[in-house]
């Protein structure tokens, strides 16, 4: 266990890393804030709208799309990657609803019998290409990720000004993106994330918000694909709202919570991988995962308090009111 | 009934394990290759090896495949009926960590140590879900999400720091992630063995009881069933199946063995005890073949290949299935709608003689087209369909149809049907009678001689229909065409009341 866990060491875990290599560390961090913030912000109207292990399926499936538009254009670029996801979320959207419509297989069996084959042939194909040794993807980025060769990328420059990373250039093009979206439109996705038949006795086309957080949803995973791996991905998606989720009522304030939590799960996360020597990716999401179960214990501790310092009212006792934590912000 | 169902079916799959497993035992050990020894070999002889069953690794791999699609085939019926699918996608990435933890504890692939860590961990994953549902407002699908991608997360950072640990035999802890069957050893395949058992025995003991827990939660608790000691213990049983598959699957597609051929099992068969069968016939198929083909493709991961072959199974219960397979269901919906345009060009045979007052039995293709709202060419078309039906007889020249007795008594039927609706309708539905028309066109296809049988006795027999045409009765139908004309004729059919 020693040579397991090392001792924590102030100077090797927390300065180190800033001292012999800012650039590589502030990229890394930064990536991990992108990567999350972008999938969190997603990830509040997939828990609004219940749909959060979607996320997981489509984070799942892109997998064989990523290789199969690697395989028809010879070429690995974002667009090429984006295309191929693209298709392969579509695929798996009409396969799921396919199965739900056509048969009497319940939902929740049609997800995971698409994303699991979908998957299936990703990994597949992988293996395949790695043993005629033409791929770059191998299956270890599948599931972890490579967020730590992040600052070994060339660097992109434009007017020979050096911006950064391409991927987390990249990454923090989609989390504008998402952002700016969700500034422009945030009635629209408040409305129909809330009540679809308001949304539609208010004019608004909900199948169109549907399909497009659908289509955030795979430009997101497209972008977390490489640096978190399909599986963590699905984190991105779901702890960070969980998060926010636990503190406030409100979606803008789950918003800024969404913000706030990725930024902390990244910056710890980092000195967390570098105290265990354990993958980065890994880290961060326990580090966000530590967050929400620290935000559930003070929640349930604050709530129970309330409960006790209040008269015992027979409203206040019903099961409902008493699970429900304190919306204190 | 069906509980017999379940328990024939039980002996025949215990004996099957129960020869498996001497046959393993029995064995004589050949030369020990390993999968390395392979690689230099054709796929045709890949093959030939692969069922000669010479090499220990082998029958290890396809011994544990077919174990392991027995046992998961049956875990999987009861989440698909009980909707729990997902929970066993969490719990297949939930045991990561424990894995770990398991492999930790002597720094060995030790299949006993990581079966306790990881079903430790499996358990802990389901009570976490059950405290986040119970205590926060998160809904399932988020406790799930939670659960599968923190556990999953926690598992990661252990197996990077497992890597980076100085010394100690590491190998083959990543054939955890997508499974590698031919790295089963006789413990890993033991350890499938006593699972399935277990799952085998705890189904047969208590299917009843699981089956009532299954599909009807509030009937099991007033029979006095503890319904939640039965859900735990199936988590329980699952926690085991899941984790004794990994060697084999994977972490990652553990689920899809689970659920897959379970639902293909689904397609295909409305009582639960068949649905058992099929699904542990599937998953042993699938697991077989998986198997095989990842041992003559030069070891590529088990776990896709198997997920993939029950997929296939899937696909062809889709659309082969006898009741609610796609092809099944579209050939049954193109005779339906075919039947029914042949009754309505009957039916217009009929209303075409009841104008001519049953003076002639010819029936004028150009009266049908009329009557029928069709060109003559399409009316030619369906005369001739009738034909070959057996239900109308075309003159010689072709301009002309006759009706043959089947196709007058199909023909009597039909408008019977739809006067006795429309008499119902008006009569005991008081609707207007230039309303009910529409209603009967799509009754009178469909109502059996019972029905009907009620309905008159309804309508006290009455012979005239809301429009004052007559109805036929069933002396009429039984008659045939000719006599039927002379008794209109006899009893003023068309022309007396």
């Amino acid at each position: 266990m020693g040579t397991l866990i090392p001792a924590f060491d102030f100077q090797r875990c927390v300065i180190e890393p800033w001292v012999s290599d800012p650039w590589g560390t502030g990229w890394i961090i930064a990536m991990g804030f992108f990567v999350l913030a972008a999938g969190g912000l997603v990830g509040n109207y997939l828990l609004l709208r219940r749909m959060a292990l979607i996320g997981d399926a489509i984070s799942h499936s892109i997998l064989p799309g990523l290789i199969g538009a690697f395989l028809i254009f010879r070429n690995s670029g974002t667009l090429v990657a984006v295309i191929g996801a693209f298709a392969a979320g579509v695929v798996t959207v009409a396969m799921i609803e396919f199965i739900h419509r056509q048969t009497r297989v319940k939902p929740d069996a049609a997800i995971c019998i698409t994303f699991t084959s979908l998957f299936a042939l990703g990994v597949l194909m992988i293996s395949a290409l790695e043993s005629q040794g033409s791929f770059h993807i191998d299956a270890d980025c599948v599931l972890y990720g490579e967020i730590a060769f992040v600052p070994l990328e060339e660097p992109l420059q434009i007017a020979g000004v050096t911006l950064g990373p391409p991927s987390a250039i990249r990454m923090a093009g989609i989390l504008a993106l998402v952002i700016a979206v969700i500034c422009i439109f945030y009635k629209e996705l408040l409305v129909t994330a809330f009540d679809s038949g308001l949304a539609r006795s208010m004019g608004m086309k909900s199948g169109v918000w549907h399909y497009g957080l659908m289509a955030a949803v795979i430009l997101v995973v497209v972008g977390a694909f490489e640096s978190v791996g399909a599986i963590l991905a699905v984190a991105t998606l779901i702890v960070p709202p969980m998060f926010a989720a636990q503190l406030s009522s409100r979606l803008s304030v789950r918003l800024v919570l969404t913000v706030l939590h990725a930024a902390i799960s990244s910056l710890l996360g980092l000195h967390l991988s570098y105290w265990l020597n354990c993958s980065v990716a890994g880290a961060m999401v326990v580090v966000g995962s530590a967050l929400f179960v620290a935000a559930w214990a003070i929640t349930s501790l604050v709530g129970a308090w309330q409960q006790r310092r209040s008269s015992p009212e027979p409203a206040e006792n019903s099961p409902e009111t008493c699970n429900r934590p304190p919306a204190f912000l | 009934m069906n509980v017999r169902v379940g328990w024939r079916f039980g002996p025949v799959m215990g004996r099957a394990v129960c020869a498996l497993g001497v046959w393993l035992l029995t064995a004589p050990i050949a030369h020990a290759a390993r999968i390395s020894d392979i690689t230099e070999s054709t796929l045709l002889e890949r093959a030939v090896r692969f069922f000669s069953f010479s090499d220990p690794s082998l029958r290890y791999a396809l011994a544990g495949s077919i174990l392991l699609g027995i046992c998961c085939g049956l875990m999987g019926a009861f989440l698909v009926v009980r909707k729990l699918a997902l929970m066993g996608d969490a719990l297949s990435h939930a045991v990561l960590p424990g894995v770990a933890l398991g492999f930790l504890w002597n720094l060995t692939r030790d299949p006993v140590a990581i079966f306790v860590g990881a079903v430790l961990a499996g358990l802990l994953g389901a009570g976490t879900v059950q405290v986040i549902r119970q205590t926060t407002r998160h809904k399932e699908d988020a406790a799930l999400g939670f659960v599968l991608a923190s556990f999953y997360a926690v598992g990661i950072c252990l197996f990077t720091m497992i890597q980076n640990l100085p010394g100690g035999n590491r190998s083959g802890l990543d054939k955890f992630m997508f499974g590698q069957a031919a790295s089963m050893g006789p413990q890993d395949v033991g350890l499938l063995a006593v699972v399935t058992g277990l799952a085998l025995g705890a189904v047969l003991l208590f299917y009843k009881e699981l089956k009532i827990t299954s599909f009807d939660p509030g009937f099991a608790r007033s029979t006095g069933l503890r319904v939640q000691i039965f859900h735990y213990g199936l988590m329980l049983l699952l926690a085991f199946a899941i984790v004794a598959s990994l060697q084999a699957v994977g972490v990652v597609l553990v689920s899809a063995m689970l659920v897959i051929p379970a639902a293909a099992a689904y397609l295909l068969t409305d009582r639960f005890g068949t649905m058992l069968l099929l699904a542990s016939v599937f998953g042993l198929g699938a697991g077989a073949i998986g198997s095989f083909m990842s041992f003559v493709g030069r070891n590529l991961p088990t776990g896709p290949l198997m997920v993939l072959s029950a997929s296939v199974v899937f696909l062809l219960a889709l659309l082969l299935g006898p009741r609610h397979g796609i092809l099944s269901r579209w050939w049954r919906q193109i005779s339906r709608s075919s039947r029914i345009r042949r009754e309505n060009t009957l039916k217009a045979m009929y209303q075409v003689l009841e104008e001519n007052a049953f003076a002639t039995d010819q029936i004028t293709i150009k009266d049908l087209a009329v009557k029928r709202r069709k060109t003559l060419d399409e009316v030619e078309h369906q005369v001739a369909t009738l034909k070959r039906h057996g239900l109308a007889t075309i003159s010689s020249t072709g301009d002309a149809a006759c009706l043959t007795p089947a196709g007058w008594q199909r023909a009597c039927e039909i408008v019977r049907n739809h006067r006795l609706w429309e008499l119902y309708l008006t009569n005991a539905a008081h609707m207007a009678p230039d309303h009910v028309h529409d209603d009967a066109e799509e009754i009178e296809h469909v109502l059996g001689e019972a029905n009907v049988q009620a309905l008159e006795r309804r309508l006290n027999f009455s012979r005239k229909d809301p429009h004052g045409k007559m109805i036929p009765g069933i002396e009429d139908i039984h008659a045939g065409r000719a006599s039927s004309r002379d008794s209109e004729r006899a009893t003023g059919f068309g022309g007396k009341a």
